[in-house]
């Protein structure tokens, strides 16, 4: 459908809800949103505070749901939103944010302000101001099957990749199985030792498992951009895959919107619950470890800490999992200030990475997580999102740090004991 | 009209229209949030979670770890504005005497000389996050006129009622009569400007910690 203003504007009436309207009638506009996030944080510039990111979408709510603000229309005191007012919006919602959700455990009146950024997207993409580098990543994945325009092939190669090195058959389209296993562009493309790990993990588990030759792409970029029906269609792939295989539960790779889009919006974008289960892989990992499935040795003997990803952690309820595996693993395992539910997002969230007009403000907005890890003075960094390692990664060259980054499923996989494989 | 007058009228049909059309307001705002409604979650909640909409309501009341040292001004002066208002709101004598003449409930005030230190703690502290709202370039990106208005409607009653409490004004009766005029003022205002939040916050608090410990968060 060709994207409109009118489109744009009905999408925002359509997005509001109880929740978005008790939200901005509670706004004081105290500020402290603009505190909690990176992106004033690190530039000091009052546009990038989150309740202002809203504007558009707060006046439609006062001219459409209230009766003030409908008397305010008619007397002209509320402006109409424009179509230029959206464009002129389009950097504050999609570059400088992240969807990390920080502002929405900061706010004093409650104000869910990620909820209402993830809703105010489906009209912003619906009116067609939503950055170029995202449509492009959504379109692709919608024909190819991978927003990086990943296809079956290049899985086949790292599967044989993988298979060599590790000695395992990696099973696919295997039904009744226990885990349906997904993985993100970045894995299949920069992470490949991801599904090695997994292979190791569920061997000594005695556990079963398949990728599907259909749905093994979990990256979800109708989420980042906000096109619930093209989200959709790309969660229909995954849960039309594990009904046929009759997999007991599906597996969210090392991916933060990932696992948002097919544990919390999936059920809802398919307007059903799931027969299935779904878990982030240190779910999985923490349960057959919790279980004495998996048995670890050894550890890591260098300090080091852990980012957490923000839709994992904060957004994903997944904090205690990484820490006890870790704590298991690395005797010198250090928290960051501002750790858990209240970590600072690694700049490249919710689309923001695949965004390059983004990359100055993102590398900017990077300085917070430097300071984090200067402060705390240890040169490896395990997180479980290869989004986030990507982003850190490519910031830690920009600013010549000498940091290591490392996937903690790889690290478990790692430290599996081998007498117990 | 003489201060008598006005004072008579703000006491009896003056107090009526502000509480009729301050509780219009909020029964109004209050539909038209609900009557938007929210759409089931077909997402399953976790079993065990730390958080809940309850628990959000309470406490969000308290700054996130290292928020106080970000945002001082803004949390102090919040605190020291709210605290103080409600000493001076339901501690003061007169006060207690007015509601348990409208709804029958009481309970025993506090020390006048308390109460007035809270006034004066409240005034400090609105003067404060005035200076704030002026000079800090976020706080003067999101405020309008909505802003301005509900400061002013806020400021007047405590100072019109510091000033009585004090004798400043040499027409008692009128600088009362103007206090409690102010206080309608704001009571009939209160569900159509940012002063809402009173009451919507707990909803919007509610919302936020229910969405965060469906995913096992306590927000």
């Amino acid at each position: 459908m060709t994207a409109t203003f009118e489109r744009g504007i009905n999408s925002f009436k359509e997005v509001l809800d109880a929740p978005i309207a008790s939200f901005f009638a509670s706004c004081v506009h105290c500020g402290l949103c603009a505190e909690s996030c990176l992106f004033y944080t690190e530039t000091g510039d009052p546009q990038y505070t989150p309740i202002h990111k809203l504007e558009p979408l707060r006046r439609t709510w006062f001219q459409e749901y209230t009766l003030l603000g409908k008397l305010a229309k008619l007397a002209g005191l509320s402006k109409p939103v424009t179509d230029d007012e959206l464009a002129a919006w389009e950097p504050l919602v999609y570059d400088s944010c992240t969807m990390c959700g920080r502002c929405s455990m900061v706010c004093p009146v409650g104000n869910d302000l990620t909820y209402m950024i993830r809703k105010m997207r489906e009209g912003m993409a619906a009116s067609g101001h939503a950055p170029e580098g995202l449509v492009t990543a959504t379109t692709r994945a919608i024909t190819s099957g991978s927003p990086a325009g990943v296809k079956w092939v290049t899985v086949q190669a790292q599967i044989r990749r993988m298979e060599k090195q590790f000695g395992f058959t990696v099973p696919v389209n295997q039904a009744n199985v226990d885990y349906l296993v997904l993985m993100s562009s970045w894995e299949i493309l920069n992470y490949p030792e991801y599904l090695g790990a997994v292979g190791r993990i569920f061997k000594q588990a005695g556990a079963t498992w398949t990728l599907s030759e259909t749905a093994y792409e979990a990256t979800n970029s109708g989420i980042q951009i906000g096109a619930s029906d093209l989200a959709r269609e790309l969660v229909a792939r995954i849960v039309k895959a594990a009904e046929e295989l009759k997999v007991k539960c599906v597996i969210s790779p090392e991916c933060g919107h990932a696992y948002t889009a097919i544990r919390w919006e999936g059920p809802n974008l398919m307007g059903r619950p799931f027969g299935f289960e779904v878990k982030h892989i240190l779910e999985v990992i923490d349960e057959l470890h919790g279980s004495g499935r998996i048995k670890l040795q050894g550890s890591i003997d260098k300090p080091l800490t852990y980012h957490d990803p923000c839709q994992i952690s904060r957004r994903g309820g997944v904090y205690e999992q990484p820490r006890a595996l870790l704590k298991e693993l690395a005797p010198q395992f250090r928290e960051m200030n501002d750790s858990g539910t209240m970590n600072w997002c690694c700049g490249g969230g919710g689309g923001v990475g695949a965004n390059e007009r983004a990359e100055p403000l993102r590398l900017v907005s990077f300085k917070r997580k430097k300071a984090q890890i200067e402060e705390l003075g240890v040169d490896t960094l395990v997180t479980a999102c290869a989004n986030c390692r990507v982003i850190i990664e490519e910031a830690l060259e920009h600013y010549h740090m000498d940091v290591e980054m490392l996937g903690l499923t790889e690290l478990v996989a790692d430290h599996l004991e081998e007498s117990a494989s | 009209m003489s201060g008598l007058e006005l004072l008579t009228w703000a006491r009896g049909p003056g107090l009526a229209l502000a509480l009729a059309i301050g509780l219009f307001g909020i029964v109004l705002r209050v539909f038209e949030i609900q009557a938007l409604g929210r759409k089931a979650d077909f997402a399953k909640a976790r079993a065990i979670t730390p958080g809940s909409g309850w628990r959000t309501i309470v406490s969000r009341s308290l700054p996130p770890p290292g928020m106080l040292k970000r945002a001082p001004l803004t949390y102090l002066g919040g605190y020291v504005f709210h605290i103080g208002l409600a000493i001076v709101v339901f501690g003061f004598a007169p006060h207690i005497e007015l509601i348990r003449g409208l709804f029958g409930i009481r309970w025993p005030g506090l020390p006048n000389l308390f109460v007035d230190a809270a006034t004066v703690a409240a005034i400090a502290a609105m003067l404060a996050v005035l200076v704030g709202r002026l000079t800090d370039p976020v706080k003067r990106l999101l405020s309008g006129f909505g802003d301005w208005l509900a400061w002013t409607l806020t400021f007047v009653p405590l100072l019109t009622g510091y000033a009585a409490f004090h004798h400043l004004m040499e027409n008692y009766t009128l600088l009362l009569a103007l206090h409690i005029l102010s206080v309608e003022l704001l009571l009939a205002v209160l569900p159509f400007t940012k002063l809402f939040h009173v009451v919507s916050l707990f909803m919007a608090r509610w919302y936020n910690g229910d969405i965060a410990a469906k995913k096992g968060v306590a927000a």
